[in-house]
């Protein structure tokens, strides 16, 4: 049977739409634009689909103070040009998915997706100030502020960033934003042997450049350090980058100015439309160990070498190969996530790792106080949560 | 309740070893406050366990015993964090003070809990630094900080201790340890656990993220004919795009207050004073500066210095942190508020205050964070003088209110402890902090660790709700976990 669709205009419609359901006992899938729609574990078949494409309202936008507060369903591109417009930005760049979908702010923070900008201003939490949302009994409650600095109460916009719509619905955030730079260039190099690349990355993750971004490439023709820098000085410091990169041994060691479409590749190669896609954390140093563990499953790999995120990217004929071997071969203490992935695959592996017994049970506790008729996406995530 | 009392005595001796259970009275004086002094109260008894294992019995023998505890660091904290309950225990974690692991090529510091934050970043000089660093980080220790989410002059640019912290080992009320991790799958228990100010379990073991030392550093001082003019140049420097390691204030009373203390020629006839301090990659230090004057120039300031050296820096920031000290030069007392304001409205509030101390016929100093709007306000009373410091507490009280009324908050980094509590309600309505009681008994459904502190009033919580189900996957052993 097919889903109910319900796209809540106003808070309180959300919060009564989800206690609505509640009190009928019935399951509700929570979702932005869907432009992740399948990460998670399938989990319980949903009654209800509650979009909070509707609540797109940029509430406000305070550029002296360099914060801004969003509804949930606004799309990342359209907050982005409006404080591109006063010379801001928010941190985030996490692809579109591969059909093109943009995705919205709840989505984002709901689920943590990163891009290249990661590696300067930390994952979306880090950029969170406040957050306003739904729970299953229909309470509306907010938590944090709209100040950069502020320790009031607890922090439930951490529990709720990553929480995959687990806990209850997220109806808007206040956020950090941060300038935005001009002029920018990246310098570039490339080695064919994995362990040059880790060298290089380290190294470079070191250098007190302040890089926006620091990401690796590996595929069939070989492997890439891509290093990006923004600012007055950029083109200088890209230089000192480059010269790091040949000293650590990497070859072709070029500095790009029109480096826009490299950074979009590094993005778009985090997405698969047909094939897989598993996100790998490890520790930098492991960078080596997972690019060969990513090799014997045919995959290619881009990530944030000095955060020690990975993607590892296989195609559709390789979707087996990745399933039976890839867990195995990765580094002690990696953690690897199954994003995308073609129908059937998440039926037979769980895309979340193994969680250790008393943080699992801490977990359940969370979700059992937050939304004990486990009304919120019932299922998809860890543990069964 | 004696035997009880006896029971328990005995099991924190067996945990901790004898000479380190505290009980009679003079060696619990030393424990009765935390930095905020006119709280005070002495635990039951005092246990000062040696390891994570002993923290654990600890934990677990109040546990048995449904007797509450509070989590000591080293007791700097401003809002009464770590007052102890009268009937309770204070597990003081001074004494777990290793560095367990220092891995620079991850850049990650793995401690326990009392390691001292500036040894933190001792650890890994001089290629690398922590960057959150509370004007008390001598003495305070890393698990204060984990629990304060504590900041400091550089969280401008560098953010807060929550931005830095990779993985906690904590010992949960029921004397269970987790292990929160940064990446591992899950909800983010790790970031709900920093700032909760001892109320969800000790911290036994802490990681780190540690960044590159900044190559260089510009520290300029900027004297202005007052605090509103000093407030435009900091939102000229903003809005230019600029982002200084460091952007603070001090006021006319302050300035004067702490040119007593170190004689470093800050000018007095100056209304304010900024230090602005870039750091990073040399050529954006030096391309900045040039801006940086230019801006602080258009913005009326009376005279700039730029350190030339690193004792020049020293003294300046040493004069800097020295006005909360130096404030007992020019009042018998005071009493420190820790509010935050939107940084376009600074102005506005600083009016605010003046017109408020007016009123209330009391002096007050202003010493802040300029760059995030986190104000210190120093309120000056004499407490021989009847009344004076109840009208001090008043007043302190009113200016808070003003940072809320402003769509600020009632604390940027001391947190809410027992002094702070009633003021919750300013900034949170009743279904706000249902939701945190929700956290909170998801973690300790038996209010046994730190009780009292944070909300308003006392809560108890609700039964636990019913079993977990099991994932259909799960039960039907399909699923495989990679
Ligand atoms: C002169 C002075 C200047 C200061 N400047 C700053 C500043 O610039 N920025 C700032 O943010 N703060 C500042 N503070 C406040 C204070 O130093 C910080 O809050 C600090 O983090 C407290 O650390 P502590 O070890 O002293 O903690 P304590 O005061 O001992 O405890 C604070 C809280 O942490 C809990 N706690 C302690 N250890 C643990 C643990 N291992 N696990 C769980 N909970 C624990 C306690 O229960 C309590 O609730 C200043 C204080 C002073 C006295």
């Amino acid at each position: 049977m097919a889903a109910t669709t319900v796209e809540p205009a106003t808070f309180e419609r959300a919060a009564a739409d989800l206690a609505q359901a509640t009190a009928a006992g019935r399951a509700v899938r929570i979702a932005g634009a869907g432009s992740k729609r399948l990460w998670g574990a399938s989990g319980r078949q949903p009654d209800v689909e509650l979009r909070t494409t509707a609540l797109d309202r940029i509430v406000e936008h305070n550029s002296g103070d360099l914060t801004a507060r969003l509804q949930a369903g606004v799309p990342l591109s359209a907050a982005q040009r409006a404080f591109a417009s006063a010379g801001q930005m928010l941190a985030l760049d996490p692809p579109p998915s591969p059909d093109g979908t943009e995705p919205t702010i709840g989505g984002i923070l709901a689920t943590g997706d990163c891009g290249p900008l990661r590696h300067r201003y930390g994952a979306p939490r880090e950029l969170v100030l406040g957050i306003t949302v739904a729970l299953s009994d229909g309470t509306i409650a907010q938590a944090g502020g709209r100040v950069i600095k502020n320790v009031a109460g607890y922090d439930l916009a951490r529990l709720f960033a990553g929480s995959f719509g687990t806990l209850g619905v997220i109806l808007a955030v206040n956020v950090r934003l941060h300038p935005l730079h001009d002029l920018a260039f990246t310098a570039f190099g490339a080695s064919a042997d994995p362990s040059t690349l880790t060298a290089g990355a380290i190294a470079l993750a070191a250098a007190p450049l302040e890089l926006d971004a620091l990401d690796v490439a590996w595929d069939e023709s070989g492997g890439r350090l891509l290093a990006r820098c923004t600012g007055a000085e950029a083109a200088r410091r890209a230089r000192r980058a480059a010269s790091l990169l040949a000293g650590s041994g990497l070859s072709a060691v070029e500095l790009l100015d029109a480096d826009s479409e490299l950074w979009a590749g590094q993005r778009a190669a985090q997405r698969s439309a047909h094939g897989a896609v598993v996100r790998v954390s490890s520790r930098p140093t492991s960078l080596t160990a997972v690019i060969a563990a990513a090799r014997e499953c045919a995959g290619t790999l881009v990530g944030r070498a000095a955060v020690g995120h990975s993607y590892v990217r296989v195609e559709p004929g390789a979707v087996t190969l990745l399933r039976d071997r890839l867990r195995d071969r990765l580094p002690a203490g990696a953690v690897a996530t199954l994003l995308d992935a073609p129908d059937g695959l998440r039926d037979t592996l769980d895309p979340w790792d193994t969680v250790p017994g008393p943080a699992l049970e801490l977990a359940r506790r969370v979700k059992a106080r937050f939304d004990p008729a486990g009304t919120c996406n019932p299922g998809v995530f860890v543990g069964g949560i | 309740m004696s035997g009880d009392r006896h029971a328990l005595i005995s099991r924190l001796q067996d945990a901790c070893g004898g000479e380190h259970v505290m009980t009679e009275s003079h060696e619990l004086a030393t424990y009765r406050s935390d930095g905020l002094l006119h709280y005070r109260q002495a635990p039951l008894v005092a246990a000062l366990p040696g390891t994570a294992e002993q923290v654990r019995r600890c934990v677990a023998a109040c546990y048995e015993a449904g007797v509450p505890w509070v989590a000591r660091g080293a007791g700097t904290g401003l809002s009464g964090g770590a007052l102890p309950v009268s009937d309770g225990v204070l597990i003081v974690l001074s004494r777990l003070r290793r560095i367990v692991s220092v891995d620079l090529d991850d850049a990650r510091i793995v401690v326990e809990p009392g390691v001292t934050n500036v040894a933190v970043s001792r650890a890994v000089a001089p290629t690398h630094f922590y960057p959150p660093d509370p004007s008390s980080q001598i003495v305070c220790s890393i698990g204060g900080n984990i629990a304060e989410n504590s900041g400091g002059a550089h969280c401008f640019k560098y953010g807060f201790t929550t931005n830095y912290v990779l993985g906690l080992e904590v010992v949960l009320t029921d004397g269970t340890m987790v292990t929160l991790d940064r990446d591992a799958p899950g909800y983010d228990l790790l970031g709900a656990f920093v700032g909760s100010e001892g109320t969800l379990g000790v911290a036994t073991k802490i990681a780190l993220r540690v960044i590159p030392a900044p190559e260089a550093v510009r520290t300029l001082l900027a004297f202005f004919p007052d605090t509103v003019s000093a407030g435009d140049a900091v939102t000229a420097i903003v809005d230019a795009g600029m982002v200084p390691g460091a952007i603070e204030m001090m006021d006319r009373l302050s300035i004067q207050a702490a040119e007593q203390a170190t004689g470093a020629g800050y000018r007095l006839d100056a209304g304010a004073a900024l230090i602005v301090e870039l750091d990073g990659p040399h050529e954006e230090c030096i391309s900045g500066l040039e801006r940086l004057t230019a801006l602080c120039r258009s913005a009326g300031a009376l005279d700039l210095r730029i350190a030339q050296s690193d004792a020049e820096r020293d003294l300046i920031w040493r004069t800097r942190k020295a006005a909360f000290a130096a404030m007992g030069r020019i009042a018998p007392a005071y009493y420190v508020q820790d509010g935050v304001v939107p940084r376009t409205r600074l102005s506005e509030v600083l009016r605010r205050i003046d017109e408020l101390a007016s009123q209330y016929g009391l002096r007050v100093a202003n010493v802040f964070h300029a760059g995030d709007g986190n104000l210190h306000p120093l309120v000056c009373y004499d407490s021989a003088v009847e009344g004076e410091a109840a009208r001090a507490e008043e007043l302190a009280g009113m200016i808070i209110r003003a940072c809320v009324d402003a769509g600020g908050s009632i604390t940027g980094e001391h947190g809410v402890g027992v002094d702070k509590r009633a003021y919750m309600p300013a900034m949170f309505g009743e279904a706000d902090l249902d939701a945190f009681q929700r956290l909170r008994c998801a973690f300790d459904p038996w209010g046994l660790a730190n009780p009292g502190k944070v909300m308003p009033t006392p809560r108890l919580c609700g039964e636990v709700p019913g079993p977990y189900r099991q994932h259909p996957l799960e039960r039907a052993g399909l699923a495989e976990r990679f």
